[in-house]
């Protein structure tokens, strides 16, 4: 079944059926490993009498921040099933277009097929409009695709940066159409780990070197605390060219 | 969980709330703007998840501002964008129902007078000369009802709204170092304080 009679405000049957294929899918997992990820759905929507759930849902560890040269990007490779490790060499960082990166947290299917599309609507925009597409508008376009499936249980945390006219940019987008602007940002079930980190360090005027040595850090301290975080450590850096 | 409240006073009306996004254990942002402008003359405080926040605020007031152009710059008095506004949760209700509660506050440019509601995520409306959302209404609302009187000026509206502040800061379990302060009246809507700046999302 399709849940809700929202289910399709997309402009192209594509979405609709990766709309109706991911409810598919959540059907036949849940159970054994997918059950505290609906748990933490759940709950998020009521008031918690006790303690809110720690978030789990996106077992990884994503940054990026910017800073006075640019924007810098770091990841982890760890893709985890439940409490096995899928894959140490997983690539969380996808380009949208040449002068933007969007990362990946959550379901790895949910998030690559996702960015995927974006790729594919960002360079029609180009294509119609004569000029590179805004970072903002791309996240927009993100948040809105997200936002109307957001009763399909997706699993997307993901960051869209880039430079365009108005300067660098980034944008936390998630699977519940959340769309937040900002200059720091950190996603996944490590994130609290390295925003420790960040938070404590982190100067406005660092420069490249500096900045990519506290990416790094920030990253190693959460592998180091979060089970489901690990493998390598993949840095970007986004400047002006 | 966001604080979000309104005073009306003789001329106007206050709509004030935190600046925090946050969800589960991670705080997003302080700088937040939670007061969406709907027309020149009204803005509604709104409460939830980001996302329905930001998309439900934005469908109304674009909505409304559809409503001017396409009725030679018509406007809706405030009780009927409140009325629309509440029409909307309704119909959404049974669907997919936006999980936001609003204080909405508006100024009637006709007839001279300004007005307050209430509406949360079930579409009930209450017209109200002051209130809150969420937790803020436990610790806030006894104040308001001490304090609160007819014929109130801007200045005592505001002093109460900022007692009401106060209050949440030294007794709510949650942190809320910011928030937006802003007043409806004859003139428009205007930011009368914030915390920090408001990001332009």
């Amino acid at each position: 079944f399709v849940k809700g009679a929202n289910a399709s405000i997309l402009p192209d049957s594509f979405g609709k059926f990766e709309g109706q294929l991911s409810s598919l899918s959540a059907l036949q997992v849940r159970g054994g490993e997918m059950d505290w990820k609906a748990d933490i759905l759940n709950s998020e929507e009521e008031e918690s009498t006790g303690a809110p759930p720690l978030e789990f849902a996106h077992g990884t560890t994503t940054l990026s921040f910017i800073y006075d040269g640019g924007i810098l990007a770091a990841v982890d490779s760890r893709a985890s099933i439940g409490n096995f490790v899928g894959s140490k060499t997983t690539q969380k960082v996808l380009p949208i277009n040449n002068h933007m990166l969007g990362t990946m947290a959550g379901g790895a299917a949910d998030c690559s097929i996702w960015i995927r599309k974006l790729q594919a609507e960002s360079r029609h925009c180009e294509l119609a409009e004569g000029r590179p597409i805004t970072v903002a508008r791309v996240s927009r376009l993100l948040a809105d695709y997200l936002y109307a499936n957001r009763n399909s249980d997706l699993s997307v945390g993901t960051m869209i940066m880039g430079y365009d006219e108005q300067g660098p940019s980034i944008y936390y987008v998630d699977n519940k159409g959340t769309r937040i602007g900002g200059d720091l940002f950190s996603v996944g079930s490590g994130s609290t780990f390295a925003l420790g980190v960040l938070d404590t360090e982190r100067r406005r005027n660092m420069k490249e070197d500096e900045a990519i040595n506290l990416g790094i850090k920030a990253i190693r301290h959460a592998t180091f605390r979060d089970a489901f975080s690990g493998g390598y450590i993949a840095v970007y850096v986004i400047t002006k060219e | 969980m966001d604080s979000v409240f309104g005073v009306e006073y003789d001329g106007g009306v206050i709509i004030a709330s935190d600046q925090n996004n946050a969800r589960s254990i991670l705080t997003y942002q302080t700088n937040l703007d939670k007061v969406a402008e709907l027309s020149s003359h009204s803005a509604m405080g709104v409460s939830g998840p980001n996302a329905d926040l930001v998309n439900f605020s934005q469908y109304i007031s674009k909505n409304l501002a559809l409503y001017e152009l396409s009725n030679n710059g018509l406007k809706l008095s405030p009780h009927a964008q409140a009325n629309f506004t509440r029409g909307e949760l309704a119909t959404a209700l049974r669907k997919g129902p936006y999980q936001v509660n609003i204080m909405l506050g508006g100024y009637d440019t006709i007839k001279n007078q300004a007005s307050l509601y209430w509406l949360d995520h079930l579409a009930a409306m209450a017209k109200v000369n002051y209130g809150a959302q969420g937790y803020a209404s436990s610790f806030c609302l006894s104040i308001m009802d001490r304090d609160w009187k007819e014929g109130l000026n801007q200045e005592q509206a505001v002093a109460i709204v900022e007692k009401c502040i106060k209050e949440l800061q030294v007794r709510f379990l949650i942190a809320q170092p910011n928030f937006i302060i802003k007043a409806i009246d004859k003139d428009g809507v205007n930011t009368l304080s914030f915390g920090a700046d408001p990001a332009d999302n």
